[in-house]
């Protein structure tokens, strides 16, 4: 069974009170069909658990199938920065489909970001770090396709429907 | 799920087509290691699959100078058009005339389903196995075990 190498930290996005009894940490890539079904599922997954969830979010994009998972990666890093990881990570799923720069640079618009300050930060990939690290560590904790989600630490390798998901965040704290 | 062939023992050598008119045999890899990845087949209906994965993961792989092929039963042309589709940087190698003999050598080779397990082995670079895993089918088994091994072998 893979565990996750490295533990939820302050420099990690992360929803919900750190001492709740179960973390659940996906790794996910923004161009994903099956990250965007999951986003649905995590939403329904707070809803039922609230304060009893700690949700964690790291970048695993890929690229060489997913050619704006990385750019949507590095805008939602670049949100983070002011403090709107979240208001970002969510519009990207709600418009996966038309995923693109422009998207990306319209939507730090809309969430009054400095869209030119994003687009010089894409360019520069002064974020590729960061999503990078996200993905190496992922890669040595055992995520093996996206999304890949941990519980406390155990990686969980059932499907990711919400009943499945509900019974074992039940599970883990018990 | 088989008992593929352990850790210690020598690779058995093979030569398999990795395009319509190329072949590759074991032993012209010898030197460096080798990562060979068996998997059930092409085309699995997830995002990131297996070879997709080791795909990303490629340069960590090429930092131990290692090479990574992959291998299942199906043909060169069934090949071609998943590793175009999947923009994949490394070869496949086609196990499929006599269907899976490959994978029966290193006892991957899956009797009644006809394809072979997730079976990994990393082999060193006088050729014997250093580390080999079988994976349940159903489960991709990532890439952190064949990460591991390469750390762990000799210099």
């Amino acid at each position: 069974m893979a565990n996750l190498r490295v533990p939820v930290g302050p420099t990690d996005h992360a929803q919900g009170p750190a001492d709740a009894p179960v973390t659940l940490v996906e790794y996910g890539d923004y161009e994903c069909p099956h990250c965007r079904h999951a986003h649905t599922i995590v939403k329904a997954l707070q809803k039922r658990f609230g304060s009893q969830l700690r949700f964690v979010f790291r970048n695993f994009p890929l690229r060489e199938i997913h050619p704006n998972a990385e750019a949507a990666a590095e805008t939602a890093e670049f949100a983070a920065t002011q403090d709107k990881f979240w208001e970002m990570h969510d519009r990207i799923f709600e418009k996966q489909q038309d995923l693109s720069d422009e998207l990306l640079l319209d939507l730090a618009k809309r969430l009054k970001l400095d869209a030119q300050e994003l687009a010089r930060a894409l360019e520069t990939g002064e974020f590729a770090e960061r999503v990078k690290k996200d993905f190496s560590e992922g890669v040595r904790s055992g995520v093996n396709g996206t999304p890949t989600f941990f519980i406390n630490g155990q990686r969980h390798d059932a499907d990711f429907e919400l009943d499945t998901l509900v019974r074992a965040i039940t599970e883990a704290s018990m | 799920m088989s008992k593929i062939l352990p850790a210690g023992t020598p690779a058995p050598d093979f030569t398999l087509h990795v395009t319509p008119d190329q072949t590759l045999s074991l032993k012209e890899l010898r030197g460096r290691p080798v990562i060979l990845a068996f998997y059930p087949a092409d085309w699995s209906p997830v995002c990131g699959d297996q070879m997709a994965l080791y795909n990303e993961v490629l340069p960590e792989f090429h930092r131990f100078n290692a090479e990574l092929v992959g291998i299942s039963v199906d043909g060169v042309w069934c090949h071609a058009a998943f590793s175009r589709d999947r923009n994949l940087h490394f070869p496949l190698l086609a196990d499929f005339e006599p269907k899976g003999a490959v994978a029966k050598l290193y006892q991957a080779f899956r009797d009644g389903d006809g394809f072979s397990e997730r079976a990994l082995f990393v082999i060193d670079k006088n050729g014997t196995i250093a580390w080999s895993y079988v994976s349940p089918v159903a489960v991709n088994p990532g890439a952190d075990g064949i990460l591991e091994a390469l750390e762990n072998l000799p210099k």
